[in-house]
């Protein structure tokens, strides 16, 4: 198992080279200049000029680079061209918004998802199962962004029901140790911070975890009316065992492998989709920042933060091989 | 395998538990009470807390290294410079001077100092601090702190520093007369410099908070502790706090030299869209916010929230590039300013109150004249211009902006289908381009001579003709496509100019210069506007957005 993981860690770094290079590239063949975004209207040539020379913008590519991958070396990944923030502390200041969101979306997908996805398996065909693909697919063909939208006008605005936007109400004055709004309300005891904090999470979270919990629903559904049918359970059923037994134990664990790896691969889909769900609910998370850095060319800031999200995907889905060998022990001998 | 991953759960969970409780038994809640705080200071009376939403985080919280409205938003309560406004106009009015006396030359200036301050630091300001501002800002270090995108005000107005590529400076010296009195002399003749000086950019900073937590060396001077933990001067406000992209939190400086701030707290919270501010505010999430959406208006004033109109202090105007033919016709361009009914234009874009511009200053601007040719709506007379032109086929590029709200431009698409009608009823035949602001349409217009006519405009910084004139016409530009040295030699004369009073004349002149030679149509200074809950009292806006909050309570 060990070696297996330091293997897979280790074909991680070509991967992350090679995506590094491919950044660093698309991004400078990006039409729009980084000096021009910093000044906006008050741009000068001379002061463009200067901006570029002082920054290197204008060396050649592969010189860039080499002076880009000189830092990186150090940990230096540089600053943001918008703000001069260091493009390390940023992420890892945004980085507790955006994992709440997404682990609010997931837990959404999966508490939801499972059971329905199960529901429907068990009884291929009937009505239940009808309503559940059906209302599936409506799920994975909504927007992110339209759902977002939709889900404030309605609940937020018109009903009244949930906050608007942002991560909390600034009126709280809540106490922050953490950046994950909710633990921080709990450890420090200020309960309120937590709910409110909660309460927050909710609508951003449903418009986010909609696509996934649609995906879980179809994949758990095929899983299951595969294994239901297999001679194991029937044998189970015929030999009088207990109903619950069996669907926990032979059902479910083995329908779970493929419900585990779409969990993985949501990862992906959840930190893309953070992006329009952090600008319309105005969440400072990495999601927001990282649309802002596109529309403004902050070089430094698109390259650490595609750069970060591939590694977290890449970990993530790591994880999930990782936990194959736990749920399914025949995955562990071979 | 069952027991052993049963086990093995429970082990995890106890551990998460377990280094939770730990976590807890650790940190402490930071909150100072019930909220109400200790009403102290000459007052007595307690104001509340004041919860603002601004559009963005500011960049920096040293003022010197930023030009953003944004930064200098809590750089007005937190800080006070040598000069002021007179509250709700761009005109300067004594603050940490109470009073200055230009000399002759217009090459120095003596500055009377008020008494008795201190900074939040405990240091005193006096004649030795505000001299020591200055030659910071003279010897800000080459690098980064030396870009337009950093220390903007200092570059475009004094031009240069004592050492790096920007040498030829405006600035020379700055003496300590005495404790309350300080002469600044100047190496040129520069009008706008008791304006400038209004600038949140040019505010007293503490020299014993910078030195203690400034940039050292090649350090990025923005971003120093200073610059985002210990910003320190003289204004009704103290910094406490500065969460990114979530609060920045102000409180009372109660030992404050002038008027006491009735507020007990400030939180200023970032939100980008206009319309989730007005959410926000519907919500009673916020208290009030600034950049109004002008299609939220409505629907805040039919709830009882209140709309505070800033006195308009910007210009939106149609431009021609002349590098594209036939716009080098003075007969073209003045049948397109014929074919425009600039009240049809404001009625279907800008919010309520906005007038029709004459010229390209606003009113309150030194050197705005009625005295200008004025081209009337007036269609028959623009098809036989464009006749005469031999340009009865006109067809034009017509590029504006998307994604993008700007206090003179708060609704770029509603304004260029009202022109593009407008064209098309006296037979100009109109290619639509639309570009996302920043950087691509910015690029396109300033940048590239690919462009035909395009809306654009401006807001003023602080009471000076040059920064509207002279930011539009003082150079050959790309924008523009024309060279007219005539015109950009009596800009540059008009700014070496002494005083306000001898510029006043020139700058008349100027305005009628450029409206005959028409380079682009003046169309509107529309109102900016802020809104708050109908329980806030005392909010002076200002046109150049000079706004201490110390006056404003929350009932």
């Amino acid at each position: 198992m060990l070696r297996f993981v330091v293997r897979r860690l280790a074909l991680m770094v070509p991967v992350l080279v090679g995506l590094s290079i491919l950044l660093f590239v698309w991004i400078r063949s990006l039409p729009g200049d980084p000096a021009r975004a910093m000044l906006g209207q008050r741009a000068t040539p001379e002061a463009i000029e200067r901006i570029n020379k002082l920054y290197g913008f204008e060396d050649p590519v592969v010189q860039q680079y080499v002076t880009y991958v000189g830092r990186l070396i150090k940990g230096d990944f540089g600053e943001s061209t918008r703000n001069g923030d260091p493009v390390v502390t940023t992420f890892f200041d945004q980085f507790p918004a955006t994992i709440e969101l997404a682990f609010t979306a997931l837990l959404f997908a999966i508490v939801l998802g499972v059971p329905l996805g199960y529901w429907a398996g068990r009884r291929v065909g009937g009505w239940l199962d009808n309503l559940i693909v059906s209302t599936s697919l409506l799920g994975v063909v909504t927007p992110v962004f339209f759902l977002a939208i939709l889900l404030k006008l309605v609940f937020a605005e018109w009903l009244d029901w949930f906050p608007t936007s942002r991560r909390q109400d600034a009126r709280i004055e809540a106490t922050h140790v953490t950046n994950f709004y909710v633990l921080d309300g709990i450890i420090t005891r200020e309960w309120d911070a937590s709910w409110d904090a909660i309460m927050h999470l909710i609508l951003p979270g449903i418009a986010l975890g909609t696509i996934p919990l649609a995906i879980i629903v179809r994949i758990t559904r095929a899983a299951v009316a595969d294994v239901i049918s297999e001679d194991y359970v029937r044998t189970a059923y015929s030999k009088g065992l207990d109903p619950a037994i069996i669907r926990n134990r032979h059902v479910m664990r083995n329908a779970l492998l493929p419900v585990v790896t779409t969990i993985g691969l949501q990862t992906g889909l959840l930190l893309s989709g953070a992006v329009l769900t952090e600008s319309v609910f105005e969440i400072g998370g990495i999601g927001r920042y990282l649309f802002e850095a596109i529309s403004q060319r902050d070089y430094p800031v698109l390259q650490a933060y595609i750069l970060f999200i591939a590694l977290i995907f890449s970990i993530v889905n790591l994880l999930v091989d990782v936990s194959y060998g736990v749920i399914d022990p025949r995955v562990r001998v071979s | 395998m069952t027991r052993y991953s049963t086990r093995f759960r429970r082990i995890a969970v106890l551990a998460a538990v377990g280094s939770l409780v730990a976590i807890a038994g650790c940190a402490e809640s930071g909150r100072t009470g019930s909220g109400d705080g200790t009403g102290d200071g000459g007052t007595g009376a307690s104001g509340g807390t004041f919860v603002f939403a601004g559009s963005a985080d500011p960049v920096t919280l040293d003022p010197f290294f930023a030009s953003d409205g944004e930064s200098f938003r809590p750089a007005r309560q937190i800080f006070e410079g040598l000069v002021g406004t007179k509250p709700g106009t761009a005109d300067p009015a004594p603050l940490l001077a109470t009073d200055w006396q230009p000399s002759e030359d217009g090459l120095s200036y003596t500055f009377q100092l008020q008494e008795g301050v201190k900074f939040h630091d405990g240091t005193d300001f006096n004649g030795t601090a505000a001299c020591w501002n200055f030659d910071r800002w003279y010897n800000t270090p080459p690098g980064v702190g030396q870009t337009e995108d950093q220390a903007y005000y200092w570059i475009s107005l004094f031009k240069g520093f004592a050492e790096g590529e920007l040498t030829d400076s405006v600035y020379e010296s700055c003496t300590v007369d005495s404790e309350t009195e300080i002469t600044v002399k100047l190496t040129e003749p520069f009008a706008g410099f008791v304006a400038a000086l209004s600038l949140p950019a040019f505010s007293m900073q503490s020299q014993a908070a910078i030195e203690k937590y400034g940039a050292k060396g090649q350090d990025d001077p923005s971003q120093s502790a200073y610059a985002t933990e210990h910003p320190t001067g003289t204004g009704p406000f103290v910094f406490e706090s500065w969460v990114k992209e979530d609060q920045l939190v102000l409180t009372r400086n109660a030992d404050y030299w002038g008027e006491v701030a009735l507020l007990d707290k400030v939180q200023i919270v970032p939100i980008a869209e206009p319309k989730a501010r007005a959410d926000a505010l519907l919500a009673g999430e916020i208290d009030g916010f600034d950049l109004v959406g002008p299609a939220d208006i409505p629907r805040l004033e039919e709830e009882g929230y209140q709309i505070a109109n800033r006195p308009a202090f910007n210009i939106l105007y149609l431009g021609f590039n002349q590098a594209v033919k036939p716009l080098d016709d003075i007969r073209v361009r003045q049948a397109i300013a014929h074919a425009i009914d600039k009240e049809a234009v404001i009625n279907a874009s800008m919010p309520e109150g906005t007038e029709p511009a004459l010229e390209f200053v606003p009113e309150i601007v030194a050197g705005y004249t009625t005295d200008v040719t004025e081209y009337a709506y007036d269609p028959e007379k623009a098809k036989d211009l464009l006749a005469e032109a031999g340009a009865e086929d006109l067809e034009l590029e017509f590029n504006y902006p998307t994604d993008v709200t700007r206090p003179y431009m708060p609704s770029p698409g509603d304004t260029f289908n009202a022109i593009r009608s407008q064209l098309e009823d006296v037979g100009i035949t109109v290619k639509p381009t639309a570009d996302v602001w920043d950087p691509d349409y910015l690029d396109k217009i300033s940048g590239s001579k690919d462009h035909g006519i395009h809306l654009l405009g401006w807001t003023g910084d602080y009471n000076d003709t040059d920064n509207f004139l002279g930011v539009f016409f003082g150079r050959a530009s790309s924008e523009w496509g024309f060279d007219n040295p005539e015109l950009f030699s009596a800009l540059t004369e008009a700014r070496g100019l002494p005083t306000v009073e001898e510029q006043i004349p020139v700058y008349e002149d100027i305005n009628r210069q450029v409206m005959d030679f028409l380079p682009g149509i003046p169309l509107a200074s529309p109102v900016p506007s802020l809104a708050f809950a109908p329980n806030v009292k005392g909010y002076v806006p200002s046109p150049v957005q000079d706004e201490p909050w110390n006056l404003v309570s929350v009932e």
